[in-house]
């Protein structure tokens, strides 16, 4: 008797296979957080399969240190079959469910939805033209800005309330504690899981060699997306706050926080772009390529127009660069819960109950 | 992959044969030193690194706390250890040798890319004496491929040498076919690290008796003993029973070869085990599982057709690491029998007799509870718990190969000995000439220091001899 089986297995069902394999062999405890959950089961339900995806980093040390990949016949690849079933959480928990995985599988699907947010902002700007203001205000009224961007932003904010709140149901997760929060904080800040254990990174763009630029890279669009979410708080703290209106000088704090945070981003995101062409596709989920380099693209796309934008300050260039920037935001708002903007959302979500299952 | 006249026209320094961690070794301290190496690999990439894949740990001599290893592990310890296993079936000085380099062979492992863990999960009776490779043995094989590759090593794989071409005492070169090209490739020196012979099949049945050909091979499947034959028709000197394997029990259903570390069972302590004719054969409590797993192989390949069903009940089923096949189930121990194939009327009368002969105590799974049977043949003595709660579950159990004892004998430097004394040139590391060392029994990560020391001073020396 062997361990194949005729019928084509479910996602999860294949992972339960490798899994089972991994859990006779033990040799990766050390890579990360998903093997010491695993360990700690004899058994595993769908449920605990879905926490395990998506604790998953897609590291890949567990896949070049396995003693059991093809061609073998028991034919492991862990980091895919466990991207595969994070895949197919998503779209479980995503809200509404018709938008399930649409931006996440197609990166066509993502560029149409930014066309179509490039093609109605400047519609917006062309006709919506305000007899006053300053700055970008010239060219866009801050009441228009706020009409869109509210809905754009809390939308998104509802839909993964509700995919977490699922989540949190299916892997049976409990009230959450301060120090929970705070352990899974830490694991995100420093992207432990990218670490292989001790610091030495994954096995990505160079085989079965360490790396860190990809936990580098990532650190990067990371931090410098967190940098831009706070300058444009910053901004609407002062603006309603302190009644001080946008433009902002170049030491104004949305401008402190901004421009570095913009220039993280587009560093970031240059590199994981170049990480992502040199590894290999079949250690993750091929048939989400496409929508995951459409992902990093956007986000890269939305900090380089930014930056664009405070370069062109005060010349003709600001109505046309206004609309690429906001109309690139405004898409990657609005596809944010179905995209690969969900690993952020469900990966801390996974942090999260992992501490819960370390501290009981 | 690199051109075959290249290979046959270039000058090389040493010839390394074989892929796994004592070649991998040889090759690092060889090409350090500045000598123009050759690696050649007998298995296609993926399967490179023999039975070092398949290995996670090193058994390493310390004076104190030394990376993950803590208090102290001295000489003597280590070799009483290996004593024991070997029942004085080992070269004192060799060995001691060997225990004493081990203690600078881990941060030798540490600068060339290994990483080392804390003891995993279920083995914590390895943390003191065992260093655990992060990853196991194929994450060791990467990094020792990648150094090599740094230090410019000529890597070829699915090179199977044929002929170790040796005149006078004096090695010229090795004859290898390479994807189906017969290739001479000439050297200065040779190192020999490919293993022993234990998936050569007809050899095992030929030395061991037919009974082999039911046996399932735990490791790689290229390691069928050609040079090692080669070698001892020329006339090479030998070391260890040519008749032994180690074996240990493995499931049943593993495959033939290359199972593994998961196809073990844990589960024989918390069972009675019996033969197809559903009879008991020997006591399966007589120690902890660790301390008894290694003589199970060889009390299995005794059976009628070399197989074995470990039967537990409901109580027992979490007592042990989850196995990789989930256990045959079944309501009643006749419907357990039946699916098992074999008489479910014997198994009911073995396991009444076992369940009769039980007496009443406390059951402790991770000690040994002194719970044992009266008035039984064979006993059970610990752990001898009623099989009474269903549902049932069986394991098949076979003897699963793990390495063999026959190899080249060497002396303190790896030099093998020919009919006429050493040879000038030709040094061996690692399994093929383990069993100076190891001449029977096992002790867990013993091979990998072996494979290590003798690998590095096989290296050290090819290098010295052609400098």
């Amino acid at each position: 008797m062997s361990l194949d089986i005729a019928f084509p297995l479910t996602a999860t069902d294949e992972a339960r296979r490798q899994v089972e394999i991994c859990n006779a062999c033990r040799y990766c405890e050390g890579y990360c957080s998903v093997f010491p959950a695993m360990f700690k089961e004899r058994a595993f339900t769908d449920a605990d399969l879905t926490q395990l995806a998506n604790l998953c980093h897609n590291c890949r040390g567990c896949y070049h240190a396995c003693q059991y990949t093809a061609p073998h016949e028991f034919d492991l690849n862990l980091p895919r079959a466990l991207a595969e079933v994070r895949a197919e959480s998503w779209e479980r928990f995503a809200w509404p469910g018709a938008f399930a995985g649409m931006f996440h599988r197609s990166g066509v699907a993502l560029g149409l939805a930014l066309i179509a947010a490039l093609a109605g902002l400047f519609w917006a700007i062309s006709t919506l033209r305000p007899a006053s203001g300053d700055g970008f205000y010239a060219a866009l009224a801050h009441g228009t800005m706020v009409a869109i961007f509210l809905p754009a932003f809390l939308l998104p904010v509802f839909a993964f309330a509700i995919g977490l709140r699922r989540y949190w149901r299916e892997t049976g997760g409990r009230r959450v504690t301060l120090a929970e929060l705070a352990a899974a904080l830490r694991d995100a800040a420093r992207m432990k899981n990218l670490g292989g254990g001790q610091g030495q990174g994954c096995n990505y763009e160079k085989g079965d060699r360490f790396s860190n630029a990809r936990r580098h890279a990532h650190q990067a669009m990371m931090w410098g997306f967190l940098l831009c979410f706070a300058s444009t708080s910053s901004g609407t703290v002062m603006h309603y706050g302190l009644g001080m209106e946008a433009p902002y000088g170049p030491f104004a704090v949305p401008k402190l926080l901004g421009v570095p945070g913009g220039l993280l981003m587009v560093i970031g995101g240059a590199g994981l772009v170049a990480l992502k062409l040199k590894a290999e596709r079949h250690l993750g989920a091929p048939e989400l390529w496409g929508g995951e380099m459409a992902f990093v693209l956007i986000l890269t796309l939305t900090a380089l127009t930014g930056l664009a934008l405070y370069a062109a300050t005060g010349t003709a260039l600001v109505p046309g660069l206004l609309a690429v920037h906001l109309g690139t935001v405004l898409a990657f708002f609005l596809t944010a819960p179905y995209s690969k903007m969900a690993h952020g959302v469900y990966r801390m979500a996974a942090l999260v109950r992992d501490a819960q299952g370390r501290t009981p | 992959m690199t051109d075959l006249t290249d290979l046959t026209a270039t000058d090389w320094d040493v010839v390394v044969v074989g892929g796994g961690n004592a070649a991998l070794c040889a090759a690092i301290e060889a090409a350090e030193r500045g000598a123009r190496v050759v690696l050649l690999e007998g298995a296609p990439k993926p399967y490179r690194g023999g039975n070092s894949r398949h290995t996670r740990n090193f058994r390493c001599m310390h004076g104190g706390p030394l990376s993950v290893l803590t208090d102290t592990y001295g000489e003597d310890e280590y070799f009483d250890d290996l004593i024991r296993v070997t029942k004085g079936e080992t070269d004192e000085a060799l060995a001691r040798m060997t225990i004493r380099t081990s203690e600078t062979c881990l941060p030798w492992m540490e600068a060339h890319g290994v990483r080392f863990q804390p003891s995993l999960s279920g083995t914590l009776s390895l943390s003191r004496t065992n260093a655990f490779f992060l990853g196991g043995g194929k994450a060791l094989v990467n990094a020792y491929y990648n150094t090599a590759e740094d230090l410019r090593v000529t890597v070829v794989y699915e090179a199977q040498v044929r002929h170790v071409d040796i005149r006078d005492g004096h090695f010229r070169a090795v004859e290898a076919e390479i994807a189906g090209h017969p290739v001479r490739i000439e050297g200065r020196a040779v190192v020999l690290a490919s293993g022993g012979f234990q998936a050569d099949i007809d050899w095992l049945a030929r030395a061991w008796g037919p009974a082999a050909r039911n046996f399932l091979i735990r490791g790689t499947p290229y390691n069928r003993g050609v040079v090692l034959k080669d070698m001892l028709d020329q006339g090479a000197e030998s070391v260890g029973d040519p008749t032994q394997c180690h074996a240990v029990a493995i499931d049943g259903r593993a495959p033939k070869y290359d199972g593994g570390i998961v196809t073990r069972l844990d589960c024989v302590p918390f069972s009675i085990v019996v033969n197809k004719d559903g009879a008991r054969f020997y006591d399966e409590g007589e120690d902890v599982w660790p301390k008894r797993y290694a003589i199970w192989g060889r009390l299995v390949a005794t059976q009628p057709d070399q197989v074995a069903y470990a039967i537990i009940d409901s109580q027992s089923i979490n007592d042990f690491m989850p196995s990789v096949y989930p256990p045959v189930v079944a309501d009643t121990i006749e419907g357990l029998g039946q699916q098992l194939g074999i008489s479910g009327t014997k198994l009911r009368e073995t396991v009444d007799a076992f369940n009769a002969a039980c007496r009443p105590g406390r059951f402790h799974a991770t000690e040994l509870d002194g719970l044992a049977t009266e008035g039984l043949t064979p006993a059970k003595t610990n752990w001898a718990r009623p099989i009474e709660k269903g549902p049932f579950y069986g394991y098949s159990l076979r003897p699963g190969v793990t390495f063999t004892y026959l190899g080249l004998k060497v002396d303190e430097t790896a030099r093998v000995t020919g009919t006429g004394g050493r040879y000038d040139n030709v040094w061996a590391a690692g399994e093929i000439m383990a069993g100076s060392i190891l001449g029977q029994g096992y002790l867990a990560g013993f091979g990998m220091t072996i494979g290590t020391v003798f690998g590095r001073i096989a290296g050290q020396e090819a290098a010295a001899h052609v400098a």
